[in-house]
């Protein structure tokens, strides 16, 4: 069943497109809402939660089998993913007219990506999770380059499917490094119950790395957040689904999935804790200074992602420590659960009130909004609601993830192991930064958007509310954010706990894991420190004009943005000038590459491999005529290279050729030498042929000319095959087998002349093909001659 | 009395050295091919003079080929020189 329901929306997904064509008067939105509804309530009938999985073969032979386990981290995607999926499909019916856009297309990437992200999470077989990996990448590349006629969509389309792909192939990597590891299985709950031995395995290391890698890129942390801003070129409700509340978490999905290996590791901590605390503050600074809607909730959704990353690596830490300590860093776990589902909620909230800005009045651009208070009042609240949620004030869900934020970073500076005792003071610090800057840029967008003084002469269309379909999907997200806000506990025992119950793999079974959630009341720092945000936010926002000039003086060359452009720019340069140095198109360079790589391998293996053993045991006497034919052969050879015209030259050949006849005479080679007669003469007389039909501006005369290098590397050929020839004879290691031959040609094949038995009797396959050869020959030279392109149809035959 | 055939051997090949010098040296194409056709008739007698040393009949098939060829090369060349053409299109294709 489970298997069925992760592939479900694949399957859905080949009808779409008969839907879009022949039903045409109902929007194709409709037919495809009921199945994220119908997988939404499948899911939800597993609260409260029993882990169970299910495998159906695919290939066991190599142990890939479609293995899916169920457990609470699974399940709470699963809910994310479906749930939202169904808020957005129902968005996208307002919000994509069926007239103008191609529905078809749309829902189908749609639906293979909610496919593909089900299987991610659900998945406990690595390469099909992996997979499904490259399928959300995949269908994210083909979501955000919907709009495929606008350059700036192609680009973001390219950026994100390069660095997504990039991550995705690295964590293939890591999976093969850990079923190495682990003996070859690929089932992830296998590999959580071998990791205790692993920390000193030498692939450990490597193995961490790789799948840190992919799973930072895909979640847009530092530095390879840049794709996700680009990424905002997609439809709305595309950015609402993908690029907050699913495939960026998918990162965060894989770092708790692999916390129970992993986290014994100090590097984890640290790299997990510190990139997400680096991407936290980083992207939060940046988002106060977009203009554009879309541009800030995108730097927003990295920096929320930091922070639900960074505490995922101080939940880490529960696996250091003494029991006392493991209770306390879980709570981290749980906050980043709580923060994970609050941010899907206002996320998602917030992109879908950004998309009604930008389908009523037709900017997305902050400078040219304002006033919008009276003209949109729903989705006004929507939005205040989901800033005030995401900046954290009470008494949203989103002030109750960040007070667990702060209180886990406090703890994080309260550890006295790992170098936390030095370092752990800055992550708090870093924290209230980083929410100081998220509570301004929040304010930004529901202050510069919707009060201030209305702007008509900017707007392209005249604004009004927008129709009430579209408002469902943002109020009912909004309605969640008071609900789990006000009734946090409805969401404690049912879904979080089994969630960091499995991130942390049982650590605190039956030790009052739940406690934590519900305790939110009291006068502690975190409260403290969340006053502080808000007064200090109040403060930045009050004076952001005044010192908004500080964004211009980060330089703007040294942006990651011209980094990565800067480096695909060059990539494409310089393997461009390396391919044209060496490609040059002229044959005698590729002549000089092969004589080059031939003599280098050959001379490396004769100095490494053979044994000088240079005898000449097996030597024949050598008699004056033989030594006359070479000095003939000699002087023909010599004087074909060194000839100043190409007459000399191929008459020199000749004389080599007949040579060569006379040498098959005198080693008894009667059939050699008739044969190599006739042909000679023939070629001969071909050389002829060419030579009088050479064009006549090159038909002027010159010698060949002397190159040094040629040289060297002609004569270091002739010499090395030489030698080779010499070490070959010396060793003869089996007596030929041309005994046989002899005895048997007339006792079995009738016929005394040996050569000519051995040709179409003993071994008649080889000359059957010869004769394939030649006929092939002849009737390319027929059709060269005959078949000649049409008048300024040349072109065709090149 | 095998000694005579070396020698005769000896003095065949000399020959074709000679002959073989006139083919580098030229000066004009029809002294290379006459000194080719020369070398081609040396090269049947070498052939003759090497099968009774060999004591062998299966070379003297080579002899007449080296013959035909020789006549044949000659006759091709000497028209090439003459007409630019060996094979001359009569019309009739």
């Amino acid at each position: 069943m489970l298997n069925w329901a992760i592939v479900s929306p694949l399957i859905a997904a080949l009808f779409v497109p008969f839907l879009s064509k022949y039903v045409r008067s109902i929007h194709t939105g409709w037919f495809v809402l009921p199945i994220p509804v119908l997988l939404f309530s499948y899911f939800i009938q597993h609260l409260p939660l029993k882990p169970y999985g299910q495998t159906i073969p695919w290939i066991p032979s190599l142990g890939m089998d479609f293995q899916v386990y169920m457990d609470g981290l699974g399940l709470l995607f699963s809910l994310l993913i479906t749930g939202i999926g169904s808020l957005v499909v129902l968005y996208s019916i307002y919000y994509l007219p069926k007239e103008k856009e191609k529905l078809g297309h749309f829902y189908v990437y749609l639906l293979l990506f909610m496919g593909a992200m089900l299987g991610v999470v659900l998945s406990d077989n690595a390469i099909v999770l992996y997979l499904f990996w490259e399928l959300t990448s995949f269908s994210s590349f083909l979501l955000i380059g919907y709009w495929n006629e606008r350059d700036r969509s192609r680009y973001g389309a390219q950026k994100s499917m390069l660095i997504t792909v990039f991550g995705g192939l690295s964590l293939l990597g890591g999976f093969l490094l850990l079923s190495i590891m682990s003996g070859g299985t690929y089932s992830i709950r296998g590999w959580i119950d071998m990791a205790g031995a692993w920390p000193e395995h030498p692939l450990f290391l490597p193995a961490m790395l790789l799948i840190l890698l992919g799973a930072f890129t895909k979640s847009a942390q530092f530095p390879f957040y840049i794709w996700l801003p680009d990424a905002m070129e997609a439809p709305t409700p595309v950015s609402a689904y993908l690029h907050s509340a699913t495939m960026v978490k998918a990162g965060i999905y894989i770092v708790a999935r692999f916390t129970p290996i992993f986290a014994v590791s100090p590097l984890w901590v640290w790299l997990v804790m510190g990139v997400g605390m680096a991407t936290l503050c980083w992207a939060s600074f940046h988002a106060a200074r977009q203009t554009d809607l879309k541009g800030l909730l995108a730097y927003s959704t990295v920096s929320q992602l930091g922070l639900i990353m960074s505490l995922l690596g101080a939940g880490a830490l529960a696996f250091h420590g003494d029991l006392s300590d493991r209770r306390l860093y879980t709570a981290a776990v749980i906050a980043a659960v709580f923060h994970l589902i609050n941010h899907a909620t206002f996320k998602g909230s917030l992109f879908m009130a950004a998309g009604i800005v930008d389908h009523e009045t037709g900017t997305r651009d902050i400078r040219r909004l304002g006033g919008l208070l009276g003209i949109m009042p729903v989705t006004f609240t929507v939005a205040v609601i989901g800033s005030l949620s995401m900046a954290g004030i009470p008494p949203f869900n989103g002030f109750l993830s960040k007070e667990m934020f702060f209180a886990a970073m406090v703890q994080v500076a309260n550890a006295d192991w790992l170098s936390l005792e030095v370092w752990g003071a800055l992550f708090p610090v870093l924290a209230w930064v980083g929410s100081v800057f998220t509570f301004l840029y929040s304010v930004l967008f529901v202050g510069k958007t919707f009060f201030g003084a209305p702007k008509p002469s900017a707007w392209p269309k005249q604004p009004h509310e927008a129709p009430a379909g579209m408002l469902v999907a943002p109020v009912v997200l909004a309605v969640l954010v008071i609900g789990f806000g006000l009734f946090p506990n409805v969401l404690s025992e049912t879904v979080i706990a089994p969630a960091a119950d499995a991130v942390v793999n049982g650590l605190l079974r039956g030790e009052g894991l739940s406690v934590h959630i519900s305790h939110w009341h009291g006068w502690t720092t975190e409260v403290w420190m969340t006053i502080g945000v808000i007064a200090v936010g109040a403060l930045l926002y009050k004076t952001f004009p005044s010192w908004k000039r500080v964004y211009g003086a980060f330089p703007e060359q040294l942006s990651l943005n011209r980094l990565y452009d800067a480096s695909v720019r060059h990539m494409e340069e310089q393997s461009y000038r390396l391919t044209s140095a060496y490609m040059t198109g002229y044959v005698r360079t590729y002549f000089v590459y092969i004589f080059s790589a031939m003599m280098a391998l050959l001379i490396a293996t004769i100095a490494l491999k053979v044994d000088w053993g240079l005898s000449f045991r097996h030597v024949a006497e050598v008699g004056v005529h033989e030594l006359i034919l070479v000095l003939a052969a000699l002087a023909g050879t010599v004087t074909t290279v060194a000839a100043k015209s190409r007459l000399v030259a191929i008459i020199a050949l000749g004389s080599v050729g007949y040579t060569v006849s006379l040498f098959f005479v005198l080693f008894r080679a009667p059939d050699l030498a008739l044969t190599q007669l006739v042909i000679e003469t023939i070629s001969v007389s071909l050389f002829l042929l060419c030579f009088y039909h050479l064009p006549k501006l090159s038909r002027h005369e010159k010698g060949v000319r002397f190159r040094l290098g040629n040289a060297i590397l002609s004569l270091g050929v002739g010499a090395l095959v030489s030698v080779i020839a010499l070490l070959a004879y010396s060793e003869k290691n089996f007596a030929s087998i041309a005994q046989y031959h002899i005895e048997n040609a007339y006792e079995k094949a009738a016929g005394k002349n040996i050569v000519n038995v051995i040709l179409v009797d003993f071994r008649g396959f080889d000359t059957l093909f010869e004769i394939c050869v030649l006929a092939i020959a002849a009737l390319g030279i027929y059709a060269l001659v005959k078949l000649k392109a049409p008048k300024g149809e040349s072109g065709k035959y090149e | 009395m095998t000694m005579m055939f070396y020698v005769a051997l000896a003095l065949l090949a000399l020959a074709i050295l000679c002959f073989l010098y006139r083919v580098v040296k030229g000066p004009t194409v029809a002294d290379r091919v006459i000194a080719l056709d020369a070398i081609g008739i040396c090269l049947a007698g070498m052939v003759a003079v090497l099968s009774i040393v060999l004591e062998t009949s299966v070379f003297l098939e080579i002899i007449l080929l080296i013959g035909i060829l020789a006549f044949l090369g000659t006759a091709a060349f000497a028209k090439f020189l003459q007409k630019g053409v060996v094979i001359e299109r009569d019309g009739n294709h």
